[in-house]
């Protein structure tokens, strides 16, 4: 169970599910992440979040506030983002359940992913796979005509993505390295990306 | 020629796997056996611990131990970090909390539940009662109310706590122009996104494994081998990917020495993962302060007197005074100065460093005073700083090794169109909104610290770099692969970068903006040392072009060494090591070397500038303030990465923004507890309510340092508060001078 620095660096440590529990209180739970099945044995309070963490061995999801108020849990569920801290895991059989892992890998990136490095959107990475699964979500909001706050025609179908909304509809997403610039163009990026196709 | 990497914006090399979910922070590596342990607070700011109930804890199912200082193994005293010592330990207070039936803060780790799962450690936390003896006497919460106790301190870091030049107070009276005020600031919290934790298993009785977010790992070594009185090299800590760090994680906090000692005490790993709440409770913040600013200035705006004086607070159980005025001993030019800090010591969680320390608070004060100073004057504050350059450092007396300030204002005022703004305040509106600009200087050290550095030259043409520093998210690792990149003549593909590991080579801790000039010394060194051995290889052999070569007539290019004079001649490293019959070539360099350093050190004074522009929109009916534009300017040598060091200086004045007009973590002075300990009422900047922030840098390098570098992490922090305040002077005609800087203030 010890990893070297050179394993660390480079990505290399195995993904490794916590052996159920001999306990006839839990409960079997069955999450689909990212296209496969994990059967578990949780308790009926485990939220989704630590069941991703510390059951499943899925810890791209980070925790960053445990109450609903930093967005680093964001995954996307049935493709609608939800902080994953604020959910129990048992709430969620049968669904789609996608997290950063499932969105690109580090040889074959999600367009949203690889503007992120282009565009510098992140610094020690921590908020990062909350702040793309979120835009994933966000952008298929707009895709849709969802209004936000700052939305000035409630009544139109066709979100103008200003730098404005962008802002509004990430601040769930909170980014204490400050990278919201590097976040907002590469968000505009592939926004623009997948408009011009 | 090929080009340089260095100056190059790279794409971060770790990127890859933070974009993925790839990246393994410390709470996140699949050991096997591990168990969860959760801290109870002391709900008392001072007194003792009669007793616990524990017993519903101690029947949870899942629970395995119970630690209380009844109970806890005990350990020995660690020593204070101290900034004098070669190698501080990291630790933030002589307290060792659990072997002592004290409480010494609200909020005070007093138990450790360990479980199976998180859940049940935590429902069985929940269940722990503790009787307590408060003391007699009231706690001291309040820095204002201790005022009367405040003393010197010996020290403010490695400087005097005083700096008088002439006679201030003397100068001040008989100036024709002065003001002379007091500003506030609350204490702050870093809140990096990423909480404060460790994972930590025992091999035996005298081997200890920590993974731990930490922004200095010999230092957490150090305090750990005294704690549990192990040999060094017999604690191994690990700090690969940190989710940002601010200052907090250059502290190891009591749950560091918790989670070894609980994973003792279980037998087998345990991990701590501290919530949000104990972030606030558990890890220190930024001090208050109180500052008096005096200036006084002959008509003409010439500085006669600086008078910078005030008072923070650290805990009764550290002693860190945050030198708030480090910044006025080498800003402007006085014949007078009165320059001197007090401290308080109160019953709270020890303070310590946060981005830009001293200079951060110190500059708000500073930098604001000056604006006031320009309007006493009738003068532009731009005008009012570039008449008081001084020629040399004004207290320390030796020349700036490198110093543009006013190129900082030139560039930042045109990019900004300064000259445009009517000084008058109330002077625009749109709507109900009151529009105000302003400006100040920023001003941070560019110190260095100690780092050794191994380099690995392989016969494939790729270099191995290896360095115990960190990457926090600032770039270290990207910048000092492009930096060994050029020095050994690679593409930087070629160079991997091995950090965050007590097992590498040791270096300093990463906070105060001196890991760029630090390890890029070293890095320096240790490469230049592998081309003298590669050199001094092939010049014994008649047959190599090298044969007569001198050091000084080479460059390294191209995966080889060549002739500066005749670009097409000189050899490959896989030749020279393929004669040797080698398959790779190793060096080690430590920085600073010593005795250069120390008379460069002494000969001038090492700081870094900026210019900071903002202009602010007030709501006149609801007070709130909107930053609407930023332009920062910043001279901190050469840039290694522009993309990199870019973001360091947004990041930086987003949480001076914050700063000056969110961010304050409240204590309830009747019993220390910290009624907004989340993030969800300590308000850290959001993407919405920000502008689009635009930064520049000069980019002139610094003839006294390596690479001409000063460190970037810090800089843009400074001034951003008061130039957020003097553009909400402008615009409303009120000065603030207590932040942050919200609604009630300004209504
Ligand atoms: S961890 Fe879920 S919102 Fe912060
Ligand atoms: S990248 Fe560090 S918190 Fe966002």
């Amino acid at each position: 169970m010890s990893f070297s620095i050179d394993q660390i660096l480079r990505g290399d440590i195995p993904r490794v599910e916590r052996p159920p529990a001999a306990d006839p209180s839990l409960v079997p739970v069955r999450l689909r992440v990212n296209g496969q099945d994990h059967d578990l044995q949780l308790e009926p309070r485990v939220s989704l979040l630590d069941a991703l963490r510390e059951f499943i061995g899925l810890t791209g999801t980070k925790k960053g506030c445990n109450q609903g108020a930093c967005g680093a849990c964001t995954v996307l569920v049935e493709g609608e983002r939800v902080n994953s801290c604020l959910t129990f895991a048992i709430m969620h059989q049968g669904k789609d359940i996608t997290t950063i892992e499932g969105l690109g890998t580090p040889d074959a990136l999600h367009p949203l992913q690889a503007a992120f490095i282009e565009h510098d959107g992140y610094q020690c990475g921590y908020c990062t796979p909350g702040q793309i699964c979120s835009a994933v979500a966000m952008l298929k909001e707009v895709e849709h005509g969802d209004a936000s706050h700052v939305t000035s025609d409630l009544m139109a179908t066709d979100v103008q993505l200003t730098d404005e909304e962008i802002r509004e509809r990430m601040s769930g997403n909170v980014c204490r390295c400050g990278a919201y610039l590097g976040i907002v163009d590469s968000i505009r990026a592939v926004y623009e990306q997948q408009k011009g196709q | 020629m090929r080009t340089k990497e260095v100056g190059r914006p790279l794409d971060r090399v770790d990127g890859r796997l933070k974009v993925t979910g790839q990246a393994r922070y410390t709470a996140e590596f699949p050991v096997e056996q591990v168990a969860y342990g959760v801290l109870v607070r002391s709900t008392i700011a001072r007194g003792r611990i009669l007793a616990y109930g524990t017993k519903a804890a101690e029947q949870t199912p899942g629970v395995l131990a119970v630690l209380t200082h009844e109970n806890a193994p005990k350990r020995h005293p660690t020593k204070e970090f101290d900034p004098s010592d070669k190698e501080p330990s990291a630790s933030p207070t002589t307290i060792l909390v659990l072997n002592t039936d004290e409480v010494s803060w609200h909020g005070q780790p007093l138990v450790v539940v360990i479980a199976e799962t998180l859940d049940q450690a935590e429902e069985a936390a929940s269940l722990v009662r503790i009787t307590y003896a408060p003391a007699e006497e009231l706690a001291k919460l309040s820095m204002l109310d201790q005022k009367t106790e405040a003393f010197v301190p010996k020290k403010v870091l490695n400087e005097k706590p005083e700096v008088t030049q002439g006679n201030a107070e003397e100068a001040l009276a008989a100036a024709p122009v002065k003001i002379d005020h007091t500003y506030t600031t609350p204490p702050y919290n870093h809140n990096p996104i990423e909480a404060h934790n460790t994972l930590a298993y025992w091999e035996g009785d005298d081997q200890l494994t920590v993974y731990d977010s930490t922004q200095y790992i010999f230092g957490v070594r150090k305090m750990l081998s005294e704690m549990f009185a192990l040999k060094e090299e017999n604690v191994r800590v690990v700090s690969a990917f940190v989710g940002g760090a601010f200052g907090s994680k250059g502290r190891a906090w009591p749950h560091v020495g918790l989670t070894a000692m609980a994973a003792k005490v279980v037998g087998r790993p345990v991990k701590i993962d501290l919530p949000r709440k104990d972030m606030f409770y558990m890890v220190g913040g930024r001090t208050p302060s109180e500052q008096r600013v005096a200036l006084g200035a002959d008509a003409e705006g010439k500085l006669q007197a600086v008078v910078h004086t005030g008072l923070t607070a650290s805990s009764t159980s550290n002693t860190f005074a945050e030198h708030f005025s480090f910044v006025t001993r080498h800003l402007y030019a006085s014949p007078n100065f009165l320059i001197q800090q007090k401290l308080v010591r109160l019953d709270m969680v020890p303070n310590t460093f946060m981005r830009a320390p001293g200079e951060g608070i110190g500059t708000f004060a500073l930098e604001s005073a000056m604006d006031e100073l320009a309007y006493a004057l009738n003068m532009d504050p731009i005008e009012l700083r570039l008449r008081n350059e001084p020629e040399k450092d004004p207290t320390m007396h030796v020349p700036f090794s490198s110093r543009h300030l006013k190129e900082c204002f030139a560039l930042g005022a045109e990019k900004f169109g300064w000259h445009q703004r009517n000084p008058q305040p109330r002077g625009r509106r749109e709507g109900p909104w009151l529009i105000g600009q302003g400006t100040a200087s920023a001003f941070y050290p560019a110190n260095k610290r100690s780092a050794e550095v191994k380099v690995k030259l392989s016969i494939d043409g790729t270099a191995l770099l290896q360095s115990a520093t960190h990457e926090m998210g600032t770039g270290t690792a990207t910048v000092q692969a492009q930096n060994a990149a050029d020095q050994l003549g690679l593409s930087v593909e070629k160079v991997r970068f091995e950090y965050g590991d007590s097992l590498l080579p040791k270096a300093n801790g990463s906070y105060g903006s001196t890991t760029t000039i630090t390890v890029g010394g070293a890095v320096e060194l240790a490469c230049e040392d592998l081309k003298r051995q590669l050199l001094r290889l092939a010049v014994k052999h008649p047959s190599s072009v090298l044969h007569e070569a001198n050091y000084d007539d080479l460059e390294a290019r191209d995966n080889g060494l060549f002739y500066k004079d005749n670009p097409t001649r000189g050899e490959t490293y896989a030749v020279i090591l393929a004669r040797e019959g080698k398959e790779n070539l190793e060096a080690q360099a430590s920085f600073p070397p010593f005795l250069k350093e120390k008379l460069e050190e002494m000969a001038y004074s090492f700081q870094s500038f900026g210019a900071q522009f903002c202009e602010v929109r007030v709501h006149e009916e609801t007070g709130e303030v909107l930053v609407s534009r930023w332009v920062g300017v910043y001279d901190c040598g050469t840039i290694l990465n522009d993309k990199t060091a870019r973001s360091q200086f947004l990041g930086s004045v987003t949480m001076g923004i914050g700063m000056a007009l969110w961010e304050e973590t409240h204590w309830d002075l009747r019993d220390g507890r910290i009624p907004n300990a989340s993030l969800s009422e300590y308000h850290v900047p959001v993407a919405a309510g920000l502008p689009r922030i635009e930064v520049y840098s000069l980019g002139i390098p610094d003839p006294h340092t390596p690479l001409g570098a000063h460190g970037a992490g810090e800089i843009a922090v400074t001034g951003a508060a008061a130039a957020i305040a003097n553009a909400v002077y402008h615009a409303t005609g009120k000065r603030i001078r207590d932040l942050p800087i919200t609604p009630d203030k300004l209504l």
